[in-house]
């Protein structure tokens, strides 16, 4: 289905039961005094319609800069090098700004870590999230104010008329995230990033942020893509996931799978290193070494100078992401050791 | 007892070791703490309805023994990181004493005094002078406190670091030129150099990533083992709290609201609060994504606490006592160790309460008369 | 021992921020304005062969020429060298007179801004006396008082000087002191003037070096100020305030006379400006 978008290039239609977001080997790089980094370096990946995604990975993985490659808003020293960005079947990368602003609010939104920077201190937050509808839909200012309170109400802001006129600043933290949220929800997107959401939020109130996401998911259809460093709380919230180290996706695969029988030693590494707080281990298993210099990786797989695993074929290539059986994807040329680890592991106990 | 065992025979004049006491009963004991700051002025508060002096810590009694880990767990505005520091002598107490084996450790404290209970601080790159070498940061606290003679200085500095897993090369080396974990390392030997009683950590892990966060909660278990370290650690993390505490003690609005062994309390919880926090953390086993949140809406402004008990804004069994009799700490039947502050802790629980019919957000209340 | 791996450190990474230094455009080229004039100065004797207060009579109000490189004034003394020793009493009196401020300024704003309660407040009410009234008028009162010449002019700039260097320290301590190496330092039973000597001060002294590039644009713009209204350095030494001054009535003949070291003061304030511009650049935090 092909047409015009207002004033905008052709815009393909939907693709039926396709990803609505899909990334191909997307390659971001950042030029530093130290050389060129190679922040995000061959990442692809899929975000189903409906469903949350996980991007899961520590600080340097490249987790933060992928999204914000997808939405385009790169801090200025950085560039997409060369991928795709295929949201609803158009390539986002080659899109000018001016084309861009008319993706972004209608079918593309993002939530961030931190409320208060996000937020406009000196704006109202009601004014907020009536911006978008009044720009991308041609609202009128009373018919977005009354849309605003419908999308404070449904994020769980109380008493959203007089809220409505209250500054950010008169928000708890959060509040603020609801607030954030209803902006993001305020067009109706298809997609919405969430950059860490609640790495800064107490726990009882990253639960209720949590479940008001997967409330929003099921009852509006709109597909999360969800960096975290927190592996549970990807657990909690997201179908699959994919786990990012050193500037590549290392492993794919629904969330059930990964986090049980993961394939990819760092994510057994992650899994490994963690306290949990159903059951006490008896011993945390740290993964040795230090994150790789995103400037000159190691040769070959770039986790192997840490893997206990690692095999001298691992230092002569770069293992390509292979697809498994069940909708899963290694970049490990060994992956079998993973299970055979987590099966000795388990006859000991 | 969950946790680690302590050792039996600490190692008593190595570096960090304690200086042997020999005495019996606790370690330290806090009664009637409290720590209040001042916000403007009491008519801005009043204006405002809100007081005028914000009790970040309001009233706590707490006792630590001697080789344990005591974990302090709470949200933001619990004031857990108030009452480390206010234990530490870094915040001047507004009521109650501290008594460190026995003996009431003054206002202002001597050098001796403050030499004795220690702090390792939460973000690594704030928490070492970006000036100074390694080598400088660990000799002037030793040379200022007359640890070792002047001779040893050099070479304790070097047994410090390698207790706690760094090579002698750390020793001329500058903050900058170290990871995160590297740091905290290093924040953790300046700790030990002055071989306090007590190390008092807080969030020591929440700045490093996940990776690291091993390594460092590793080397607190070892140290605990080897030098039979006591240790009060301050967490919002419980999966930290459950591997490395003996002991753990909930706060809410200033106050401690549940003390227990950290078996008793991840089994059963007593507090309707600690029961919300558990229930809140995300857990990798299947989502339960369906329900209503575990705890719901926000903490009231610790400048609004509320009258009476102070969680009965949020809580799902809230009766009218509750907002006419503040809860004392009570224990559970047959468990003294296993303390509550709430009218139905360790009775029946009552029916989900008409005083929180609606389990959405209160308005804020009014300040407590007390 | 230890379960936990022995770590090594990373190497060194001040190499970048050493090297970074030589490629600031601005801290480059006031550096070498500062460094030619300063030679030039400096060296005098080697490029003048004249005496700055040697009068000639016969040669007076002469244009540039072979013998007198930027010409004579009214009383024949060569300007070119003039413009030398003028410039060495000029800046050796505001480097030195930098100095007071920036010492007396730093030790009351880290009182103020450490301790707090009392000493802030009386601190803080001095400051404000200060800057109630007007720069100049201040400077221009004292000197009048005590009488001309370089040690009332170094009492005058220290007493309305130190007040910028005791606002910028106050606000860097009041911040750094929250800082947790500052609490450790306090847990460790460190005193307070080890703390704000060792640990405080040397992390909070780099804005006010900052601030003093600039003040000492300001310094020589006050001492030739002075010395125009015949104040500061009195004659018959000779400095670019009074040279200024000199050539005010030959201002439609020979404005040479005036020019030349309103140029001079103008260069050397530029220079000072690019300094302080390229240090705030290289010392930002977090570069």
């Amino acid at each position: 289905m092909t047409g015009r978008g207002p004033g905008g290039p052709v815009i393909t239609g939907p693709v039926p039961g396709g990803p609505v977001l899909e990334v191909r080997d997307l390659h971001v790089q950042i030029a530093s005094r130290r050389g060129l980094v190679k922040a995000v370096d061959g990442v692809s990946l899929e975000v189903p319609r409906g469903e949350a995604v996980g991007l899961v990975g520590e600080s340097g993985s490249g987790k933060s800069m992928t999204l914000r490659a997808i939405l385009g808003v790169l801090p200025p020293e950085a560039k997409v090098t060369s991928g795709q960005v295929l949201l609803d079947g158009t390539d986002l990368v080659p899109l000018p700004v001016s084309a861009l602003n008319r993706i972004r609010g209608p079918k593309l939104a993002m939530i961030f870590q931190e409320p208060m920077s996000a937020l406009n201190p000196v704006m109202r937050v009601g004014l907020q999230i009536a911006e978008g509808p009044q720009v991308h839909m041609g609202y009128s200012r009373s018919k977005a104010a009354e849309r605003a309170v419908d999308l404070m109400r449904r994020v769980g802001i109380p008493d959203p008329e007089r809220r409505f006129r209250a500054y950010p600043h008169e928000f708890s933290g959060g509040m603020r995230q609801r607030v954030m949220i209803a902006i993001a929800l305020s067009c109706e997107p298809e997609v919405i990033l969430c950059d860490e959401p609640t790495t800064a939020l107490d726990v009882t109130i990253q639960d209720q942020i949590l479940r008001l996401l997967a409330r929003l998911c099921r009852e509006s259809g709109v597909s999360l893509l969800f960096v975290t460093h927190d592996l549970p709380v990807v657990a909690q919230l997201c179908q699959s996931v994919a786990v990012m180290y050193g500037g590549e996706i290392v492993e794919r695969g629904a969330v059930e799978d990964v986090f049980v029988e993961p394939r990819h030693p760092y994510t057994l590494g992650l899994l490994r290193s963690a306290p949990d707080v159903a059951e006490i281990r008896s011993s945390l298993v740290p993964i040795p070494g230090s994150p790789p210099s995103l400037i000159s990786p190691p040769p070959g797989c770039r986790f192997h100078p840490r893997c206990g695993f690692a095999e001298p074929d691992c230092q002569q290539q770069r293992p390509p992401l292979r697809l498994l059986p069940g909708g899963r994807a290694t970049a490990c040329l060994h992956y079998e050791r993973c299970q055979e680890s987590l099966e000795a592991e388990g006859a000991a106990r | 007892m969950t946790g680690p065992e302590p050792a039996a025979s600490p190692a008593a004049s190595g570096p960090g070791a304690a200086d042997p006491a020999g005495e019996a009963g606790p370690l330290l004991t806090a009664t009637g703490l409290s720590v209040g700051f001042r916000v403007g002025s009491p008519a801005m508060a009043r204006r405002r309805n809100e007081e005028w002096i914000l009790r970040a810590v309001d009233g706590v009694d707490m006792t630590i023994e001697r080789g344990e880990a005591l974990a302090l767990v709470g949200e933001s505005g619990s004031g857990k990181s108030t009452l480390a520091r206010a234990l530490t002598g870094l915040v001047p107490l507004n009521a109650g004493e501290i008594r460190l084996s026995g003996r009431v450790l003054s206002g202002r404290r001597s050098r001796a005094d403050q030499r004795r209970i220690q702090m390792v601080f939460q973000d690594p790159y704030s928490s070492l002078n970006p000036r100074l070498t390694v080598s400088s940061i660990l000799h002037e606290l030793l040379r200022v406190h007359d640890i070792v003679p002047r001779a040893e200085v050099e070479s304790y500095s070097r047994e410090l670091l390698g207790l706690v897993g760094l090579t002698d090369d750390a020793l001329h080396a500058y903050p900058r030129q170290f990871s995160g974990g590297q740091r905290q390392r290093v924040a953790i030997a300046r700790a030990l150099a002055l071989r306090p009683d007590l190390l008092v950590a807080d969030e020591p892990v929440s700045a490093l990533d996940v990776s690291v966060q091993a390594t460092i909660l590793n080397l607190l278990q070892e140290l605990r083992g080897s030098l039979g370290l006591t240790l009060l650690l301050i967490s919002h993390n419980l999966a930290v709290v459950r591997h490395l505490c003996d002991r753990v003690a909930v706060m809410y609005l200033g106050r401690i609201i549940e003390v227990a062994t950290t078996e008793q309390l991840f089994t059963a919880p007593a507090h309707p609060y600690t029961r919300g926090l558990l229930a809140a953390i995300p857990r990798m086993t299947a989502s339960t994504a369906d329900e209503a949140p575990a705890v719901v809406g926000d903490p009231p402004s610790p400048l609004r606490i509320p009258a009476g008990c102070r969680f009965r804004t949020r809580c799902p069994i809230a009766q009218d006592i509750c907002s006419r009799e503040d809860p004392m700490l009570t224990a559970a039947p047959g468990q003294p160790g296993h303390t509550a502050a709430c009218h139905f802790a360790f009775g029946e629980a009552p029916p989900a309460a008409a005083a929180a019919s609606s389990a959405g957000l209160k308005e804020e209340p009014s300040p407590s008369q007390s | 021992m230890s379960a936990a791996a022995l770590v090594t450190v990373a190497p060194e990474h001040a190499q970048s921020r050493k090297a970074h230094w030589f490629r600031q455009p601005a801290l480059m080229s006031g550096l070498a304005i500062i460094a030619i004039i300063l030679f030039m100065v400096i060296a005098a004797p080697l490029l003048t062969s004249y005496n700055p207060n040697a009068q000639n009579l016969n040669a007076t109000l002469q244009g540039p020429s072979a013998q007198h490189l930027l010409g004579t004034d009214q009383l024949g003394r060569d300007t070119w060298s003039r413009l030398l020793y003028g410039g060495r009493a000029d800046l050796s009196i505001a480097l030195i007179a930098v100095v007071f401020p920036f010492v007396l300024g730093t030790i009351l704003g880290s009182l103020a801004g450490y301790f707090g309660g009392w000493a802030d407040l009386t601190i803080m009410r001095l400051v404000d006396i200060v800057v109630a009234f007007p720069f100049y008028v201040l400077i221009i009162a004292l000197v009048f008082v005590l009488g001309p010449g370089a040690r009332s002019i170094y009492i005058a700039i220290t007493v309305v000087g130190w007040v910028s260097y005791a606002r910028i320290i106050r606000g860097e301590i009041l911040i750094a002191k929250r800082q947790e190496y500052i609490l450790a330092a306090q847990s460790g039973g460190l005193s307070n003037t080890r703390i704000m000597g060792r640990h405080l001060l040397p992390n909070v002294v780099t804005q006010a070096i900052i601030y003093a590039m600039s003040d000492i644009v300001l310094d020589i713009l006050a001492i030739v100020t002075l010395s125009y209204l015949g104040l500061g350095i009195q004659p018959p030494t000779p400095d670019w305030g009074n040279m200024i001054a000199n050539g005010q009535n030959f201002l439609t003949t020979h404005w040479e006379l005036t020019t030349i070291p309103g140029l001079a003061v103008v260069i050397t304030g530029l220079g000072l400006s690019l300094i302080g511009d390229g240090l705030a650049d290289l010392l930002r935090p977090g570069q």
